[in-house]
Formats: structure tokens, sequence, C-alpha cells
């Protein structure tokens, strides 16, 4: 029985911060952070977060051929789940329309966490020949001025396990457990404190790392010298290529961590780059994934045969160069909620969630689901008792139908000024989707001159809004476009 | 066929209270400045009022809910008071179960008053409304500008009118308005405008600008109603009588499938049809005098013009820029400023339509009276294009 990675996928978004603008905004308090200021950092828009952006890639590694039905197990990764009690893992299972019996967890506390759990998916593989879902997401926070906020980026990355069509067979993994403590964070607290770059680089990559890696080569029976990609993610510079060299791995093989023009994903980094190294690897390739954090988690890897039949939705490479350059630090801040922008009377409307009321539609919500009339073929949304048909109030004949993955046409928008809304104007309008429905529907991922009538647009799972009253979220699908004119941008002033 | 309301109910007094920013006035003063006018003009005594209805939106900025604001504030003899809500249409619907219930024979005189303090929120615009449990968890905090600015990018898209084309007609309705508010003492806004400085206001909602909004106001007005042969044996003259009200009211059709293209309002159409009929008007655009419509937005005024067949489909835009619909054209729209200039207290709204209607009809319009009209056409609608109520009345010349 082979038992590995039968898919992958990533998330990035498509804001990119410019390094250069925060090094400026920060020039006078942090001259010592010059140096930093090339490139580009990935950061997430301000309705997503761990559990948005994790349902992103799980899209993007579960292309429609993909039977959800058939995982068994959902993992979600992270080191900044919004839910300190209530299962983040669950509403992924929910947005991804994922069985009622799923087994569902939520895994945190160190970077490495995204390997284990990959070692537990192979685990049930092994066992119950059982399919799983592990999905890693990073959103992170961290203080004005710090090297941190250059460095960090937000992303997810996921893939699926099992024992059907495997991409990349899963020779061995090894795991080393122990409290080195290069950095920590109390819960309830928001940002990492750190130690010392060197005393890390030294006495826990150097000493660690090759424990990990040559236990995880020698349970595979494969040679340092045969490993043809090595992925180490790490912020540090060269961090990677010296634990190469130390565990005799050619430095030919040594993945670009994207430091440049995405920066560092956290906990889903080291899945991120295992996708963008899947995404052209050839079969028999043997790859090495090592992550640090209190301790060392290390996976051996062997691309098969079958690598050529699997394509994530829209994948690594595609993502990276989609994107669009983010000159305003204050913005960023403001998404990370770090500046407490003064958001006038109209902001102070209770955002209160009637909880029972969410479960009772928790499919539609989640989900998306609509209700297709299985008579007139109409679909409509929300799903009702009587369907809207004119002249045929038919009753009771409606069947589940997901608008999740349809695309739609924008019939009419606007684009206002009006309301508190934190990524102004506020854009919203209505869909007509494709095979049917009408929505009313938020854009999101939008500037001025992105929306117009007769525009295609694909559905994203967003944050709808937040109760800062009493610390809630509530999430629901959005319109993004497919694809965005980038030539006219004077469209706006309509 | 229903029998409808033509000519069996008459107006015998309204009254309307300055509308605007009336930091000076309560709910109850803004009540009983309407009210007080009304009953003078009627000549009765409140022993005389047989029922009263009631319409207020927004009770929680407002008066507070139900029928006793009212009852309180003027001191009612103990008779019912009703408090109807249907959004914008509110105002409509108040006169409608006051017409009703007179042209049943249940009362002889009724009064509807409706009234809207929009001002004690601290900010411009109408406050946020609640919407329930579940609509918050999946529908856009829409605002209203942006929900009717839609009707302006959906009209575009059907009948490939060029952006700058749409945005001079709909600037030359608020001109308009603008034009005839300066002339009513008791409007909101009086200043007339240029087009240049509604095509250069900043924008609210693409491509709705700062002139292409009514304004927020408070205010009140009351209609007191009684069948004619009463009215008559009061003295009353020249009365004006009720020809048609109907009111359509959304089924879901046009949010949920896909035959509604987004760039008209589907309940005006089907509410002023049967408006003419019940009134028995074969040709609106010969036998309608005036209209005071619902122009909460100036794309909105402009689409109805087409929804009330008073301009081809695709013809509104010509016909607002050719001035079909400016106080000196062949039938003038808002000759009192409308909701863009004589406000727009939300609840109030319908009955200030009627007011001025019935000012018209009397000859009492002063500064702004037309030559002769002899129907006027009220269009009053609530909610927003894609789920709304909509009203249509129809008034005139009794035996007319």
């Amino acid at each position: 029985m082979t038992i590995g990675i039968t898919g992958y996928g990533v998330y990035i978004p498509r804001l990119r911060l410019s390094r250069k603008a925060v090094v400026e905004a920060n020039a006078w308090f942090a001259p010592n952070l010059k140096g930093k200021g090339r490139g580009h950092r990935s950061m997430a828009n301000w309705d997503e977060d761990a559990i948005t952006m994790a349902v992103a890639a799980a899209r993007d590694a579960m292309p429609e051929s993909v039977n959800r039905q058939a995982i068994a197990k959902v993992m979600l990764a992270s080191e900044n789940l919004p839910f300190a009690e209530r299962l983040n893992a669950g509403i992924l299972a929910g947005a991804l329309r994922l069985a009622d019996d799923v087994v569902a967890s939520d895994l945190s506390g160190a970077q490495s966490i995204a390997l284990s759990s990959l070692a537990q998916a192979v685990s049930a593989a092994k066992a119950d020949a059982e399919n799983s879902l592990l999905v890693a997401a990073s959103h992170r926070r961290s203080r004005a001025a710090s090297p941190q906020e250059l460095d960090y980026a937000d992303g997810a990355a996921a893939l699926t396990v099992g024992t059907e069509n495997v991409i990349a067979e899963v020779l061995a993994s090894a795991s080393l457990t122990t409290d080195f403590v290069d950095h920590f964070r109390l819960q309830g607290e928001d940002v990492d404190y750190h130690w010392e770059e060197r005393w890390v680089r030294d006495e826990g990559i150097a000493k660690l790392g090759p424990k990990s890696v040559n236990a995880a080569l020698e349970k595979a029976g494969i040679k340092a010298a045969d490993v043809n990609h090595f992925i180490f993610p790490s912020v540090f510079k060269k961090a990677d290529a010296q634990l190469a060299k130390r565990c005799g791995i050619d430095d030919s093989a040594v993945v670009d961590n994207f430091a440049a023009e995405l920066g560092d994903c956290g906990t889903a980094h080291g899945l991120m780059m295992l996708a963008s190294v899947l995404e052209s690897a050839e079969p028999g390739q043997i790859i090495v994934v090592s992550q640090f954090g209190s301790g060392c988690n290390t996976v051996v890897l062997r691309v098969t045969d079958a690598i050529k039949t699997f394509k994530p939705a829209v994948g690594f490479a595609a993502q990276l160069a989609t994107s669009q350059e983010e000159t305003s630090y204050t913005r960023f801040l403001a998404y990370k909620g770090q500046l407490k922008l003064e958001r006038g009377m109209r902001g102070e409307q209770d955002k209160k969630t009637a909880l029972s009321t969410s479960y009772r539609h928790h499919k539609s919500l989640l989900g998306f689901v609509a209700g297709r009339c299985t008579e007139s073929g109409d679909v409509h949304f929300p799903p009702s008792r009587i369907s809207y048909t004119q002249g045929k109030p038919l009753q009771d004949t409606q069947e589940p139908y997901c608008l999740a993955d349809k695309h739609g046409k924008i019939l009419s928008w606007s684009a206002e000024y009006l309301s508190s809304y934190m990524a102004p104007p506020h854009q919203y309008g209505q869909v007509d989707f494709i095979g049917g429905g009408r929505l009313l529907m938020e854009f999101t991922d939008v500037g001025p001159g992105d929306i117009d009538s007769g525009i295609e647009v694909e559905m994203v799972f967003r944050v709808k809004d937040i109760d800062e009253l009493r610390g809630y979220k509530r999430y629901f699908w959005k319109a993004k476009p497919v694809s965005y004119n980038t030539a006219d941008s004077s469209a706006a002033a309509e | 066929m229903p029998q409808g309301i033509k000519d069996k109910v008459a107006i015998l007094g309204m009254g309307c209270s300055r509308f605007g920013e009336r930091w000076d006035a309560s709910p109850e003063d803004l009540m009983v400045e309407a009210y007080n006018e009304a009953m003078t003009d009627a000549g009765i005594t409140p022993e005389q009022l047989d029922a009263a209805w009631f319409s207020t939106h927004m009770e929680d900025v407002g008066t507070g809910r139900g029928g006793i604001p009212m009852g309180i504030a003027l001191r009612l003899p103990n008779i019912g008071v009703t408090r109807v809500e249907n959004f914008c249409a509110g105002g409509s619907e108040a006169v409608r179960a006051a017409v009703y219930a007179v042209a049943s024979g249940a009362c002889d005189i009724a009064i509807a008053l409706g009234v809207e303090k929009l001002k004690d929120t601290g900010y411009g615009g109408l406050p946020v409304a609640t919407v329930g449990t579940y609509i918050p968890q999946w529908y856009p905090a829409a605002v209203a500008p942006a929900n009717f600015a839609q009707l302006a990018a959906a009209y575009r898209a059907k009948h490939g009118v060029d952006a700058a084309t749409l945005k001079r007609a709909i600037s030359h309705v608020s001109v308009k308005s603008h034009a005839n508010g300066a002339k009513n003492p008791k409007a909101h806004l009086r200043k007339e405008i240029t087009i240049e400085q509604c095509l250069n206001a900043p924008t609210i909602a693409q491509p709705l600008g700062l002139f292409d909004c009514c304004g927020v106001s408070d205010g009140a007005a009351a209609v007191i109603v009684t069948r004619p042969e009463i009215a008559r044996e009061m003295g009353k003259k020249d009365l004006v009588t009720f020809k048609a009200l109907q009111l359509a009211v959304s089924n879901g059709w046009e949010m949920s499938g896909s035959e509604w293209d987004g760039s008209y309002v589907h309940t005006a159409r089907i509410a002023s049809r049967k408006a003419y009929a019940e009134a028995g008007i074969k040709n609106p655009r010969e036998e309608i005098s005036m209209t005071e419509v619902h122009d909460c937005f100036s794309i909105t005024e402009l689409v109805t013009m087409e929804d009330l067949g008073l301009s081809d489909e695709g013809g509104a835009v010509r016909d607002v820029l050719d001035g079909k619909f400016d106080a000196d054209g062949a039938i003038p729209c808002q000759i009192d400023g409308g909701l863009k200039c004589f406000g727009h207290p939300v609840g109030a709204s319908g009955i200030r339509m009627l007011y001025e209607m019935y000012l018209q009809l009397q000859g009492r319009a002063g500064d702004r009276q037309l030559a002769n009209p002899r129907t006027g056409l009220i269009h009053n609608l609530g909610g927003q294009p894609n789920q709304n109520v909509c009203s249509i009345s129809i008034v005139g010349r009794e035996g007319e």
C-alpha cells in the first residue's frame, strides 16, 4: 500500500505589502531596518484570517474531481487560530461541506505542527486507509517596527493524504520534541517574544536540525546525496543551506523560501514550499521537508508517476504571480488590528450574532448551500419552503444546491463611501450565478474600477462581520472578480 | 374585478409641518404642527374623529412603537390609533387604511398622520436599520444610496447609455427639484443648484453624488378624510377625491430569479397599471397632470418615469433632458421639491406627496401653482429596487 500525498494547494492573499513602504514609515524609529526594505510580503485582507485562508487553500487542493465526502479526518494547524473556544477546523469542515462524521481537530503550538499532522495523517491511512485533509494557515501579528513585521507573511497551504492516486509517497518521518524556546507567546497575547538569533542558529537549528533530518533519511533508507529538494523554512538567511550542508544534502537541492516576494508563512510555510516543489516535480524525485519549532520535524517523500495527474485549482506559482501591491502601511496596521481607526457612528452598529439562527442555517451560511427547485430548476438563496418562481409557488420542492464553486456575472453594482467599511469604497451588487440563482453580494479584494456589470466573479469564504463587543466573528461567502482589468483603472470615474 | 375606490372618499383637510433639520422640534411637536393645520383646514374638532392611522418608520430614533405616541401627542379622545409601517411607503399606507375605513362606512371621518424624527441620530443619512437575526448573517450591510445606485449600472447595461449621459440626465432631475423646492416655504432645501454642482459633487455611491440623494429630514404630515357627501354637508367645495389606491409588494422574484434585469422597479409597474385601471385612466401621458414620485435618489425618479408609463422604455433619459418633467414641462414632477428638496421624513413622505397634490388641485400652491391641474399621481416606494413595496395613489377633482 502506497501512502502519501494525493493533492496539494495553497492560498496566497492578493495583497503584497511593500517593505519599502514599511521601513520608510518607521525610519524615524527604526533606521536599522532600512536594509530590509526590499521586496514584498503577502498581507491578508481585512476579511481574511487563518480560517478563511485555510478554506481557500483546501479548495485549491481539492479541485472538482476530488470527492470531499471521502475525507475522514481534517486537521487545521496554525499559530493564530481565530477562536480559542469553538472548533476552528469545524468551521473549515462546514465551509468545505465535508461529511458530518469527519474527525476535525485544531493544532497549534509550534511551527513544526504541520509536519506532525502529516505524520498523523499517514498513521490514519496506514491503520484504516483513511483520507485526511491537513491545512496549515498563518495570520500572525507582529509589533510595529519589528523585523518580524517585514519577514512574516500571511498564507495557507493544504495537503490531502491517502492511499489512492498518491503523487508523493511518504517514505518516513521523524519527530524531535524538545523545549527549545526560540520564541513564545502566552495565551491571550498578541505577538511572539524572540530570543537572540545567533543562539537559535548555533544551538538550535545547527544541532537539532541534523538530528531530525538524518533520522528521517535513515528511516527512509535514503542517502543525503540523493535528495533532490530540501525544504527548511526559516527567516534566518542561509539557515536552510547551512542545515543542508550539515546533513550532506547538496546546495542545489535547497528550495527557495520565497522570502523576497512572499515572506514567511509560519506554520504554513513548509507546506507552502512543498506545494511550490510539487508543481514541477518529476517522478522519482526525493523531497525532504523539515520544520523547526520546539524541536524539529522532518518528512521524506518520493514523487510518484501520478504526479502529472494532479493539478491544484490555481496553484502556487499562479497565486504568487497574481498580486496587488499595497503601499499603505497604515492599512496593514489597521487590518492586523494594530491601528484603531475612527469608524464613525455608523461603525457603532451592533453585530451581535444569534447563534441559534446561525445553527439553524449553518449549511447555507458555511457551505453556501442554496435550494434548487426540482420542478422549475430555479435556484433560491436562502433555501425556502416555497419557491419564488412567478406564478408557480411550489412547496417543498427544493433540494440542496451548492453555490460555492459556481461562477456568477454581475448584474448591477455600486461602490459607496457611506457605510463604515474597512476597505472603502464598500462595493456590492447583484450576482447572477451561471446555472441559476441570484444574490446581492459583497465584492472583496476589489478597488475602484475593478467592478462593472457583466464581469465574471467567483466565490470566496470570508469574514462577514466582527462583533467587537462580544469577541465573535461570523463568516459568509463573497464574490471576487475571476480576473482583473489591470490596464484601465480610470474606469473608477464612472 | 373589485369596485375600486374611485370618488368614494374625499379629503376634508390636510396639514404639513415645515420639513428640515428641526433641531427645535420633538416628534410630538412635529405631529402637533401637521395636526393643527389639518384640523383647521378640515374645520372639525377632535371629537369628530372616528379613528386614526399613524405612520412612522424608525421608532427607535423617533417616537417609540405602536399607536400610543400619536394618541398621547395629540391628546386624541381615546379613539383607535393604529401604527402602520411599510418602509418609506408607510405614509401612503396610513392614508389607504383611513380611506378604506371611511369608504366602508365603519368611520365617517378618519385621520392619517405620518411623522419621522431622523435628526436625533448624531449623523447624516438614514440610521442603520435592524433586519432580524438571519439576514445580517448573509446579506450585505447595504445602504440605500448603493441599493438604488445599482439601478444606474443595470439601466446603462440594458439600454447602452454611456455613463456621462446618464449622469447628466440624473443631474437634470436634481436641478429641477432644487428649482421647485426653492419656491416652497416648507421645504428642507431651498437653494437652486447648477448642473456643474451636481456633476462635481462628492461621490456617495457610484454614480450618485451628494446632489443625487434626497435630504434626510424631520417632519410630519396629516390628512383627514371623509365621504364626499359628508364633506359637502360640511360646506366643502372643489372636493379632491381618491381615484385609485394600489400597493404592490415584492415576493422575492427580483432577488432570486434572473428574469428581472435590475434596471426598473417591478412593483411600480404592477401597481401603476392597476391604479390606472382603478381610476379609469386609459392614457396616463394625457390624463395625468402632475406627479409626486419617490425620488429618494435621482436615478429612482428617472426609471420611475418609465415604470409609470410616462416615458417609453429607454426613453426617460431623453425625456428628462428635454424637460418633460420640469415645472413648465408636459407632466411636472416634484413640483414641491420632492423628497430631494422638500425632504424625506420617512413615515410622513407619502402624506406630504398627497399634500402637494391636494394644494395644487385646490389651486392653493402659491408661487408654484400649476395651471389647472386635474389629476395627480403619487408614487411612494419603500425598500430597495430588488425588494420593495410600491404604493400608487391617484387623486383628482371629484367627478372628473
